[in-house]
């Protein structure tokens, strides 16, 4: 199968570079697949999972805050936050939850309060995208 | 003429000094290695959200966001000056603070209102003095142990509500360009309107422009991508003075630890001297008693 280039950056640091068979990506308006020459394409991502189809071995990581960007160039994705799924579990996540839903009732401030309902958004998020 | 003991302490306070600057010089170098790798390691993303803003600033239509155009006044501008939470690190807080005195000054000699939002406390202590009334805020980073995209994206969400309830027309962020150990460059950066690098000359090079689909808007992308690019260019600013700020203390501190090595080596030889001087003037004295009986 002919491959591409495709990168996945987050501000904090290049997660994944190099030539890939098919990206799956969750699109603001639905999951896409991306295979080599793919028609130029730039969309929001919504908070999911991106499936990297490297040579038949397969990625996943979890992104949030992202941007896709298909061009002649090849795939990048830009994500405010990503983490490979391998490193996330279902307990810990749950663990997690509890304790933002925690920090949320005891928070002092407004702005401590705002920060930690976020918080617990996104972990929910998290949950929600991986099904657990 | 000091005595004897006056050298001795001196020397000593000043070996003493001297292993503290060494042991700062190491600590910022260890630092600067672990900044520098930071830096470079948020350099894609940036470099990333930028082509992708000029693919699609190329093709914007009229109705564009207002961070990309301004709100078409000058009036009131927001500098946002990023120093070091600390000092001890030669030049680098004023040379950044000088940059934005100059352009305080250019500023309101022009008659426009100037708004200060400090971000790290030495910027805000040299500030201070001066220009108390048009600073709105501080923002302290003194507890971040490593600087994360949470602390950019903070601050850049703060700039972003002053935009949108209209506190100022125009945003300059400053902040210190990490080149070299020896070499900072403070700069200005211009945050909104946006500044878009035009790629005009790759547009030529590699033919027309490949006509984008866009899911779902141009101006729905845009709207998402702009406040982000704005929390990505502060990030990284905070990122490269982090850089620049331990590469300074590191040029400082080892100026001062070659300067004490030169002090004590200068005390050493007067100490010796003047003992030397010491015991002749006792010799003479002995000798000279034993004559005269």
């Amino acid at each position: 199968m002919a491959t591409f280039h495709f990168e996945l950056v987050s501000p904090e640091k290049l997660l994944f570079s190099g030539e890939v068979d098919a990206v799956v990506a969750p699109g603001a308006e639905g999951q896409f697949t991306v295979l080599e020459s793919h028609a130029p394409l730039m969309t929001v991502l919504k908070p999911g999972v991106v499936e990297i189809d490297e040579a038949g071995k397969k990625d996943r990581l979890f992104v949030r805050g992202g941007f896709a960007d298909v061009g002649q160039g090849g795939f990048t994705i830009l994500a405010e936050f990503a983490i490979p799924v391998a490193e996330l579990d279902a307990a810990k996540i749950d663990a997690d939850i509890k304790n933002a839903g925690e920090d949320v009732a005891d928070a002092k401030s407004d702005e401590a309060r705002r920060l930690a309902a976020e918080k617990l958004d996104q972990l929910k998020e998290l949950k929600a995208a991986l099904g657990l | 003429m000091p005595s004897l003991k006056d050298l001795r302490n001196r020397i000593s306070s000043v070996k003493a000094t001297q292993k503290i600057t060494k042991a700062m010089q190491m600590v910022a170098a260890a630092k600067l290695r672990r900044a520098q790798a930071a830096a470079e390691a948020a350099r894609p993303y940036a470099e990333r959200i930028e082509k992708v803003l000029a693919n699609l600033a190329g093709g914007v239509s009229s109705g564009a966001p207002l961070l990309l155009t301004g709100n078409g006044r000058d009036e009131t501008h927001l500098l946002i000056v990023a120093t070091a939470e600390r000092g001890l690190c030669g030049a680098f807080n004023s040379s950044i603070v000088r940059l934005a005195r100059e352009h305080i000054a250019r500023l309101q000699g022009q008659g426009k209102t100037v708004k200060i939002l400090c971000v790290g406390k030495k910027g805000y202590d040299q500030l201070r003095r001066q220009y108390e009334k048009n600073i709105i805020e501080l923002v302290e980073l003194r507890g971040v142990r490593q600087l994360g995209f949470d602390n950019g994206d903070a601050i850049g969400r703060k700039v972003i509500e002053l935009f949108e309830s209209g506190e100022f027309d125009v945003a300059t962020l400053f902040f210190s360009q990490f080149k070299s150990v020896i070499q900072q460059i403070p700069t200005a950066l211009q945050l909104i309107p946006a500044q878009i690098p035009t790629n005009e000359n790759a547009a030529t090079a590699s033919g027309p422009q490949p006509s984008y689909e866009y899911e779902p808007g141009q101006d729905e992308i845009l709207t998402v991508l702009l406040p982000r690019n704005i929390s990505v260019q502060i990030f990284r600013a905070l990122l490269e003075n982090a850089a620049s700020e331990q590469g300074a203390r590191m040029s400082a501190m080892d100026n001062a630890t070659r300067n004490a090595g030169d002090m004590i080596k200068k005390q050493t030889t007067l100490y010796n001297r003047s003992r030397q001087a010491i015991i002749t003037k006792e010799l003479i004295e002995i000798i000279s008693g034993a004559e005269a009986l």
